[in-house]
């Protein structure tokens, strides 16, 4: 269900400087409604430096732009309460148990507690983990953990939700069951941005940009890219382009 | 306001949960009172002293009769030679022995001197100075009132040596308030680092902070579990060097809990320093045990007294808040001043807190 008319993320020039090292180099781009944005790029290419900061998690040095329609420099608070966020680490609290994580960040968004007691049953119930309900999160199996994690990430029905490479340490199957969270809430008309550094990955994604050196080489759907490159998988598209990686 | 209660509830149950931690905080102030209390105790009670001489002699009698009406000491067997003594000691039945010579009371008032030897437990050195220098001192009381009432209109000059406030050098006076520093400094920043610190390490901070709820409010809801913890912290050990230990409280509670709560206040922020510091649990750890403790303990006059330090120790012990805070508390507890009494040292450590909690909190938000 892309949207291609309302963009929910523009971006213009951007650049993050940490003293003499440039992570994010004049980038640009847009991302449509409902759209699943692919954000490929080595280690240290600066991918996960961007998306902090249109989380609102770092300010630029230069450059401009909005989220959900905000812009980052000066209505951060507001975009908070718009976008969902999973981060590259396994990030919810294993000493708490599923629906206390739940019940957590439903208050920290603001939920009543109707609201959060609604969320806990559909999410459960579309988890298929209504047992597991007073299971602490450390006992979980990864798989299950990123599967919560994503949907406690979307407990606000945000606009926009940032996934910082969030399959991190599974197997090509699970991968596949996470991936199809991710296409129900784009179906849904929620823009999906996700960083990764699984190639399979890529081709799941409606459009793909890759960073080498804190700079957009490549931007297209996977298919284009796959042409504009003359390769045939996303692999061999960014095996050419990150090899003109200058920085390690 | 309700995303902070979400916060705080769930930062109970964090410590709640985790059985050791919650062992550790509550108990060990308890241990500590304990331990410093009758482990590490050198005051004297009841310290049993025997005698070696003829009972009949009147003088003789007179001195036995004043050491044992000395509420600190006891008189154990009359001996009738010095070759009991050394068992005596030995076997720990007694604290000291009194020798008078043979014909003392003669002696003393035909020749104007007699004398007398005092044997002390060197074992034990702390006990057996504190020991011997009471029957010194009941003694030469007693020598100077016989002397003074046989050769009649001389001076009666009685050496009247006495510790203020603390009579019997009872050494729980000196400790409560210097553990109540320790732990309580312990406890707020430690916990709070290793809190804060766990959570970056777990990358739930992240989470919470692209949350809409605001940075300053994290921090408030982070301190807060450890701020109620750190008060029943200082009620049980006020209760238990009230009514174990028997410590005075001759203040005003209302202006020692004030006390507290801002050195509380002033080792959260500690605390909070340390976490924005260290990236790695070890690391706060680290910093907190060597960086706070060892300072605190050898620093801040729990165990040496700050007046007997270099100056260049001196001049460092006076950055450490809780130097402040154990000479307020001492002042309080045991002199029972008020306010007007502690104000160079409460506006000392109120700047401490306010500078501590201003630099944390900034840096915190800057490092995000």
């Amino acid at each position: 269900m892309v949207n291609t008319g309302e963009k929910t993320v523009v971006i213009r020039n951007l650049v993050k400087k940490f003293g003499d090292f440039t992570a994010v180099d004049n980038i640009s781009f847009d991302v449509s409604k409902g759209e699943i944005f692919g954000f490929l790029g080595a280690n240290g290419a600066g991918k996960t430096t961007a998306m902090r900061i249109l989380c609102c998690l770092s300010h630029p040095t230069s450059g401009e732009g909005t989220v959900a329609g905000l812009d980052i420099l000066t209505e951060q608070e507001k975009i908070k309460k718009r976008i969902g966020y999973m981060s590259q680490k396994f990030s919810l609290y294993p000493d708490l148990k599923v629906w206390e994580n739940i019940e957590l960040f439903g208050g920290i968004y603001g939920l009543t507690d109707k609201q959060i007691a609604q969320k806990t049953e559909s999410m459960l119930k579309a988890l298929s983990m209504e047992n597991t309900r007073d299971m602490f999160v450390r006992d979980m199996p990864l798989g299950w953990k990123q599967k919560l994690a994503f949907s406690i990430a979307m407990v606000h029905d945000p606009q926009i939700v940032f996934l910082d490479e969030p399959t991190g340490g599974v197997d090509p199957v699970t991968r596949r069951n996470f991936w199809e969270l991710i296409y129900e809430a784009a179906s849904k008309g929620v823009t999906v941005f996700v960083t990764t550094h699984y190639m399979d990955e890529a081709e799941y994604c409606d459009r793909v940009s890759v960073m080498v050196d804190g700079r957009i080489e490549a931007l297209g759907s996977p298919a284009e890219l796959k042409k504009q490159y003359n390769a045939s998988d996303m692999d061999g598209v960014f095996t050419k382009i990150a090899g003109r990686a200058e920085r390690e | 306001m309700k995303e902070v209660l979400a916060f705080i509830r769930k930062e109970f149950k964090h410590i709640f949960r985790d059985k050791r931690t919650i062992l550790i905080v509550l108990v060990m102030p308890v241990v500590q009172i304990v331990l410093f209390g009758f482990a590490i105790s050198t005051e004297v009670h009841n310290a049993v002293v025997d005698v070696v001489g003829d009972m009949t002699d009147p003088s003789v009698r007179r001195i036995v009769n004043s050491i044992d009406a000395n509420e600190y000491l006891e008189i154990g067997e009359i001996l009738p030679s010095g070759a009991m003594v050394e068992s005596r000691i030995r076997k720990g039945k007694a604290k000291a022995a009194v020798c008078f010579e043979k014909d003392f009371d003669r002696h003393l008032k035909a020749d104007g001197r007699a004398s007398v030897e005092i044997i002390g437990d060197g074992a034990d050195p702390n006990s057996a100075q504190i020991v011997t220098s009471y029957i010194k001192g009941v003694i030469s009381s007693e020598q100077l009132s016989i002397s003074s009432s046989s050769t009649r209109g001389g001076v009666s000059m009685r050496p009247n040596v006495q510790l203020m406030y603390n009579p019997a050098m009872n050494s729980s006076y000196n400790f409560v308030p210097g553990v109540m520093g320790l732990i309580l400094m312990l406890i707020c920043s430690m916990m709070t680092s290793v809190s804060i610190v766990k959570e970056k390490e777990l990358g739930t901070l992240e989470l919470v902070l692209v949350s809409p709820v605001k940075p300053f409010w994290i921090i408030l809801s982070k301190l807060t579990p450890y701020l109620a913890l750190s008060i029943i912290n200082l009620a049980s050990v006020l209760l238990l060097s009230r009514f174990v230990m028997d410590v005075p409280m001759n203040g005003s509670l209302a202006l020692l809990l004030l006390v507290s709560i801002i050195f509380i206040g002033s080792s959260l922020g500690l605390g909070l320093l340390v976490s924005v510091i260290s990236s790695t649990q070890q690391t706060a750890m680290m910093l907190c045990g060597m960086g706070l403790t060892m300072p605190t303990m050898m620093l801040s006059g729990l165990i040496f007294p700050c007046e007997s330090m270099p100056a260049a120790l001196q001049l460092f012990s006076d950055i450490i808040p809780a130097k402040w805070f154990i000479i307020m508390v001492k002042k309080i507890m045991i002199q029972g001043v008020g306010v007007s009494a502690i104000v160079k040292e409460l506006s000392i450590l109120t700047g401490m807190m306010v500078f501590l909690l201003w630099i944390s909190i900034k840096n915190f938000k800057t490092r995000l």
